[in-house]
């Protein structure tokens, strides 16, 4: 219990009159990689959205490595290394891939600092070097979701949240950026992963909640999810 | 004359004309990119700039005299105070109302150009004052054309701002933030990025190269007047629109364009200088038909 890095309880949201989330509890240790699970429309991005604090919760207590931020605006959170890669990328369209990643780095005042990760980067995602000073408008959905991923990486995350990086994905791109995901984690960094590709996201998870309609209905270790099959029918639909 | 001379001489009138419009409509057009408001006080924050200016140069005039190092001086606190005053406006009047429907905004923003014209007008009766400084009429001829020293020194200090400007908001992290938000605040927040304080930085140099242009205005016209911001609001607005709205180059390019439009225009037969507002607006209303989305602007357009 100590050592969970980010800890949720009973959240609630509202959007004016719509409950989206409706008191809702969990916990993600320091290492893991949770993920979210639930149809469109349960209330997984709006979960995330609240955490990272781009919209406020009307109830519910969120900690981050022991820290209330319930509270706390959105750029204060992102200074503690709580990263939110959201959903669709919004990548800055018009400015160019090297423009995007500094600007994941805009709180950090040390140039070197900012090379070494820019460096880092690079190395992970050759293809955005490649194309640096080109605008980030004509990327293809795999290559805006390599940017938005190297542009939270630029923050210095220990914590990322990722809704649905695959979304629209080809499926080896899939593949691809699952295995990015993977290799962050080993760096040390820890992934709450928000999908509705559940079959994807269970293959790399330790645990996994599952969510209707803004409440979890389901909670467990991705080894027990993956393999009860009405689970997987019922909530998943596959 | 010949007609190499005169199209020399409206070149050099119409870069004037241009550098004017052109530093007004990039506040017009920065503050449209970043919280899509159409600021009507920006005309009047110019007078004000023309104002408050003309103040710091009556103080200043016994100590350092008023010619160019006088009126540098006063422009550069002049912006400052003015810049503030953008700021103050945008947190008292617009930060309020930005989740409220589009049209109360802009009706707010009408409502602070009327307080503001209306609160010099108060102060200085309505009447003109003459803006009084000792430039010179030194020069230089080319050919038969004489530019003077004034004129060129007045280019010289907008290209000089807009370069700044421009190398601000593309070698800068606080420039680029300022792009970023016109394209995704949310996303901006997530970068770290306090998106209020970027807000306010806009606001403070769209503001503060306002009131450059005003007082640049009034020491190059002599006399400054309440009115004075509303004819060029508009017409920096023109420009903003020609060279697409949000773009920073596209005010740059618009408002030369614009100078130079207007005073070339008034050399083609039965376009007296009378008609030069009927021509720029026409221009606008050609653009608005034929490019709504101005020289450089983004294709996507939001209804107003
Ligand atoms: N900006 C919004 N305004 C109003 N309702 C919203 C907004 N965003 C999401 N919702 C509603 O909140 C609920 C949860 O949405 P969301 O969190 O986006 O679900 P998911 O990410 O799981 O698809 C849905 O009913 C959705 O219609
Ligand atoms: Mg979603």
């Amino acid at each position: 219990m100590s050592s969970a890095i980010l800890e949720i309880d009973n959240l609630e949201t509202h959007y004016g009159k719509i409950h989206a989330l409706r008191g809702i509890s969990f916990s993600v240790k320091a290492g893991e990689i949770v993920t979210l699970l639930g149809a469109n429309g349960a209330g997984k991005s709006s979960t995330l959205r609240t955490i990272s604090g781009l919209i406020r919760s009307t109830s519910g207590s969120i900690r981050f490595m022991g820290e209330d931020i319930t509270r706390k605006p959105a750029h204060d959170i992102v200074k503690m290394g709580l990263i939110h890669v959201p959903e669709g990328r919004k990548i800055f369209k018009g400015m160019t891939i090297l423009e995007n990643l500094e600007l994941g780095s805009f709180t950090l005042e040390d140039e070197a600092e900012r090379k070494r990760r820019l460096d880092h980067v690079f190395e992970i995602f050759p293809v955005l070097e490649e194309r640096k000073n080109r605008d980030s408008a004509f990327l293809s959905g795999g290559e805006q979701q390599m940017l938005a991923i190297g542009r939270s990486m630029m923050t210095d995350p220990k914590l990322l949240l990722l809704d649905e990086p695959s979304m629209g994905l080809a499926p080896f791109l899939v593949q691809e950026i699952m295995k990015i995901i993977v290799r962050l984690n080993r760096e040390g960094v820890t992934i709450l992963l928000v999908e509705q590709n559940a079959k994807v996201a269970l293959k790399l998870a330790d645990n996994g909640y599952v969510l209707e309609t803004g409440r979890i209905v389901i909670e467990g270790d991705a080894q027990t999810l993956r393999e009860d099959e009405s689970i997987v029918k019922a909530y998943l639909g596959e | 004359m010949s007609i190499q001379d005169i199209l020399l001489q409206q070149l050099a009138n119409g870069l004037i004309l241009g550098s004017f419009y052109a530093l007004v409509a990039l506040g017009y057009t920065m503050v449209y990119g970043i919280i899509k408001l159409l600021n009507f006080a920006h005309g009047d924050l110019y007078m004000i700039g023309a104002f408050i200016g003309f103040l710091f140069l009556s103080v200043l005039s016994p100590l350092i005299g008023d010619s160019w190092v006088g009126i540098l001086c006063s422009m550069v606190l002049s912006m400052i105070a003015v810049g503030l005053l953008g700021v103050l406006i945008q947190r008292i009047a617009y930060q309020p109302m930005l989740s409220a429907p589009r049209l109360s905004i802009l009706i707010t923003a009408l409502a602070v150009s009327m307080i503001l014209s209306n609160a010099v007008m108060a102060f200085t009766d309505g009447e003109y004052l003459a803006f009084s400084t000792d430039l010179g009429y030194e020069g230089l001829e080319f050919g038969n054309v004489f530019v003077t020293y004034t004129q060129m020194v007045l280019v010289g200090a907008a290209a000089l701002l807009m370069t700044g400007l421009y190398l601000f908001v593309h070698r800068t992290m606080y420039g680029k933030a300022m792009r970023a938000i016109a394209i995704d605040q949310d996303a901006c927040r997530l970068m770290g990025i306090h998106v209020n304080r970027i807000i306010a930085l806009t606001f403070f140099i769209g503001t503060s190269l306002a009131a450059s242009a005003g007082i640049m205005a009034g020491a190059y016209y002599g006399s400054i007047h309440f009115f004075m911001g509303f004819v060029i609001g508009l017409k920096a607005f023109t420009a903003a629109v020609i060279g697409g709205i949000g773009s920073i180059p596209g005010a740059m390019l618009g408002g030369l364009l614009l100078g130079l439009l207007e005073s070339f225009g008034t050399q083609i037969p039965f376009i007296g200088t009378e008609w030069k507002d009927v021509f720029s607006f026409g221009i606008l209303i050609l653009l608005l038909v034929f490019k709504p989305t101005g020289i450089l602007g983004r294709t996507e357009i939001e209804r107003m």
